[in-house]
């Protein structure tokens, strides 16, 4: 039998007694990278109807091991079982044919185009009559309440409703197993709930959902098993409503787990740290949010939250910041005093501004060069990294070795290219990179979406301990249980128009939800 | 579906990605060797004339660095510009405005003397380029309009400007009506380093020139920014490295050079202004650039196999008669191996056939 395409083998001579077999199981699967053993002999078993949730910190292996089961990745040794039958898929096709389906953390889709175009473009074959198309997709969002409307284009619809199209994508093949990986991360918590209730209502028709988080409530709340994986090993399998989270995150990280601790709220200084004062600004795209009379400050010492669902002015605002987009008059941004607004990224850095943003590929560190040579990014103002325009790559790589061992980055070491990082790996670098410089103000984005408990835990305790240091720092975000941990005071972006800040212990997570879908009081907030 | 699809590699091995220049260089020459079976040439005799004899006089060898100079130094600068994603594909165009400016100056001081003629004329080669290359750069800076079609538009442009002016006012008043101008005197023209050769300063610049930008490229600010620029804008505009000044760097650098490497061949071997300076070496050398993998030390050698078909093709020529065009034949093959070996070591090409779901009792 050739070696490409789809293959299933014979079945096992007898299936065990006694108990149903799995719809799909791996035996043994072993992944290596180099040196690296990603996947150390994974036993996995996921049954019709049931969702599995899928648990381990960054670099665990959970993305490997999904990717061979999608057939992105080939295993070294052991096998894929489905019911019961050995399988060996080449490519994702193959075991799209079998009827696994996958949901990726980043969408694949085309702004430009409408939502019936981008699904018609990712089915295989020839199901690409758009008239038919549009019905079914009407049909099956009906079905399980993921309201789509396939004439409307991608670039007018939030993150939510494009995650309804890669699901609906899915659900057109009628999968048996649907990959979900990470699924929450972009939503509010009333999308969030919404989808809840489509996946239980496809376990109830029967189809398996292999369900990857690192939020463990969700996974308390929605799922009836999970595997847990640290270092490349399954280290348990349990059922996790009868778990508590800490248990579930003492499995996960096999040591003691650290939350966030809170500081107390503290007489903040009065000298302020950044400042926006009225800043409004054009639309970075044709798809993008403007800004409109966009008005905080914050001390330093303080910590203020920034809310919303993605595409609301967020981008902008970071812009806007960073300084990689002017603002039209000086006077619209203060750093530290000064008059920041027509300065570029550098001279805003050499006071004091450290900016994360939001996309760590490309943006925030460049993934073909070394972890070394992206310290240079940002570095260059504040550190002594050019000398008469020449690059001291000795006085980089001992800042990039500094940052890897106090945030505890797991990688080959400041040579290895930042791709070769997991993402949350990256980000902790990224994040360090930022912090270890000292900065007066920072303004963070999404500065733990997609990473696991303990690197969360990393990264939100030291943005507490920057503000206890005295810096201004900004955190803007989806999260919301994040941001009502750790801020001083909460604001909401929606529509480019930023909802004035209150102390966080006056808000609840409903009250802001509802604010971040643009209704404050009674009244919806025009765009 | 059922056929041939290209589908990209998940696993891209690095290994294979850097030995495509070198597989590129061999499946060219047993592509060339059954071309020649098939014409009835003896191949092996061809070949020889092509890459073997060029290296066995004195003399030979300087006819193929001083045609690797130029290119060397132009593929130079147009690799600076590729890694940043500035596609100068003019380099012809501003070749020839640095030997105009170049040979104005000559014509201008025809008669003097002086040590001082011959770096002015390099001065004004050099701004010949670079002012020819700034039409493109501010169109992109500016008004963001696509630079190679602009800077390839220009290379035509150019040359008309050079032809008006060797028909009309700078033609030789003694030229009995040729299109040329005079002939430059000895203080304006590069004379040859080693006797017996044509080598003249040209080729030990080119040398510098390529180190320069190697030293730019590894070791400075500048030279990160515009990798930065090429491998990720977005990163680049958070670093606070402005995509104006990158387009401008590499706009005048290249142009800079391809004046430079002008006024070279008009100072060098060809001595006056004629209407055709170069057998396109402008477009050649982003052939070389490529072929260098970007890299200032690989396009010194890749300079250097370009300008042996050059040389060898027309050795093959008078000793065996092999056609002219065989030069660019070669040429033609080595770009579309590397671009088809570079191809496939990312990509792969499947027979999709009808997918088994035969089991395996």
């Amino acid at each position: 039998m050739s070696r490409m395409g789809l293959q299933i083998g014979a079945p096992p001579p007898m299936a065990p007694s006694g108990r149903q077999v799995p719809l799909l199981e791996t035996q043994g699967l072993v992944k290596r990278f180099g040196a690296l053993v990603a996947n150390d002999r994974v036993d996995l078993a996921v049954h019709a109807g049931e969702v599995h949730a899928l648990l381990g910190e960054n670099g665990a292996g959970k993305s490997t091991l999904v990717k061979m089961l999608y057939g992105l990745l080939q295993p070294d040794a052991g096998h894929i079982l489905w019911e019961g039958y050995p399988v060996v898929m080449t490519e994702p096709r193959y075991a799209r044919q079998l009827g696994i389906g996958m949901v990726f953390q980043h969408f694949a889709l085309f702004e430009a185009m409408t939502v019936a175009e981008n699904i018609a473009l990712g089915l295989d074959g020839s199901r690409r009559d758009t008239h038919a198309l549009g019905t079914r997709i009407r049909e099956i969002s009906e079905h399980y309440g993921l309201v789509l409307d396939p004439g409307r284009h991608v670039y007018d619809l939030s993150v939510g409703e494009r995650q309804r199209i890669e699901i609906v994508r899915c659900l057109l093949q009628a999968p048996r197993l649907l990959i979900m990986d990470e699924p929450t991360s972009v939503l509010t918590p009333q999308e969030t709930e919404r989808l809840f209730a489509t996946l239980q209502q496809l376990a109830h028709e029967g189809c398996a959902i292999l369900y990857i988080s690192h939020k463990l409530e969700e996974i308390r709340a929605l799922c009836d098993c999970a595997t847990i994986m640290r270092a490349g090993k399954v280290v348990a399998t349990c059922d996790p409503k009868s778990e508590t989270a800490r248990g579930l995150a003492h499995l996960m990280i096999g040591s003691e787990f650290r939350t966030a601790v809170r500081r107390a709220p503290r007489a903040s200084s009065r000298q302020i740290g950044l400042e926006v004062a009225g800043l409004s600004l054009a639309p970075d795209s044709t798809y993008g949010t403007g800004l409109t009379e966009v008005s905080f400050a914050v001390a330093a010492g303080e910590i203020l939250g920034i809310a919303g669902v993605a595409g609301n002015g967020q981008g902008e605002l970071v812009a806007a910041l960073s300084g990689e987009r002017l603002a039209a008059r000086d006077d619209q941004v203060w750093i530290a005093g000064q008059r920041a607004g027509r300065l570029g990224p550098t001279r805003r850095r050499a006071l004091g501004l450290s900016v994360v943003p939001e996309e760590r590929h490309g943006h925030g560190a460049v993934l073909e060069l070394s972890l070394t040579d992206n310290v240079f990014l940002t570095g260059r103002a504040r550190l002594p990294l050019v000398r008469r325009g020449f690059l001291q790559s000795g006085a980089a790589r001992r800042f990039a070795a500094q940052v890897i061992a106090s945030f505890g980055v797991q990688c080959a070491g400041p040579d290895a290219p930042a791709g070769s990082l997991s993402g949350g790996n990256l980000q902790k670098f990224i994040i360090g990179r930022e912090i270890l410089q000292q900065p007066g103000a920072l303004v963070v984005a999404q500065p733990t979406w997609g990473l696991d408990a303990a690197a969360v835990a990393t990264v939100q305790q030291s943005l507490i301990e920057l503000a206890q240091n005295g810096c201004a720092v900004v955190i803007i975000s989806q999260d919301l249980d994040e941001l009502l941990a750790l801020s001083d005071r909460l604001a909401v972006i929606h529509g480019g128009r930023l909802l004035a800040a209150q102390p966080t212990e006056a808000l609840s997570v409903d009250a802001i939800g509802v604010m971040m879908g643009g209704v404050v009081g009674d009244k919806e907030v025009v765009p | 579906m059922i056929g041939w699809r290209i589908e990209r590699r998940y696993e891209v091995s690095r290994a294979l990605l850097y030995s495509t220049p070198v597989l590129a260089v061999v499946l060219t020459l047993t592509m060339g060797i059954a071309l020649f079976c098939g014409l009835g040439i003896d191949a092996w005799a061809a070949l020889y004339y092509c890459f073997i004899a060029p290296f066995e006089t004195l003399s030979s060898i300087g006819e193929v660095l001083i045609k690797a100079a130029p290119l060397s130094m132009m593929a130079v600068g147009l690799g600076i510009g590729f890694r940043a994603n500035v596609w100068n594909i003019g380099a012809e165009g501003q070749l020839t405005l640095g030997a105009v400016a170049a040979g104005g100056v000559a014509l201008l001081f025809w008669g003097h003397e002086g040590s001082f003629i011959l770096p002015l004329m390099m001065l004004a080669g050099i701004a010949g380029g670079m002012l020819w290359a700034a039409i493109p750069a501010f169109l992109k800076a500016r008004l963001n309009v696509n630079e190679i079609l602009t800077s390839l538009m220009l290379t035509y442009v150019a040359g008309l400007l050079l032809s008006t002016l060797v028909y009309g006012p700078w033609k030789d008043p003694e030229g009995m009506n040729f299109p040329q101008s005079r002939m430059f005197s000895i203080w304006e023209t590069a004379a040859p380093l080693i006797a017996g050769t044509r080598i003249h300063i040209g080729v030990p610049l080119a040398f510098v020139v390529a180190l320069a930008a190697a030293l730019l490229v590894e070791r400075t600010l500048i030279g990160f920014a515009i990798k930065v620029a090429g491998l990720a804008p977005n990163a680049a505009r958070y670093a606070g490295f402005h995509r104006d000044r990158v387009v401008w760097l590499a706009f005048l650098l290249s142009g800079g050079l391809a004046g430079l490497a002008g006024m070279l061949e008009v100072a060098g071997p060809i001595g006056q202004l004629v209407p055709v300076i170069t057998p396109g070496y402008g477009f050649t050398a982003i052939i070389v650039a490529f072929l260098g993998r970007l890299n200032p030390i690989g396009i010194m050698a890749a300079g250097v196999l370009m300008a042996l078909s050059y040389v060898g093709g027309e050795n093959a020529q008078i000793a065996v008669g092999l056609p002219r065009a065989v030069t660019g034949m070669f040429q033609g093959l080595l770009l579309f191996f590397l671009l088809a070996t570079d191809c496939l070591a990312r990509y792969r090409i499947r027979w999709v056939g009808r997918v088994r779901h035969g089991s395996g009792t």
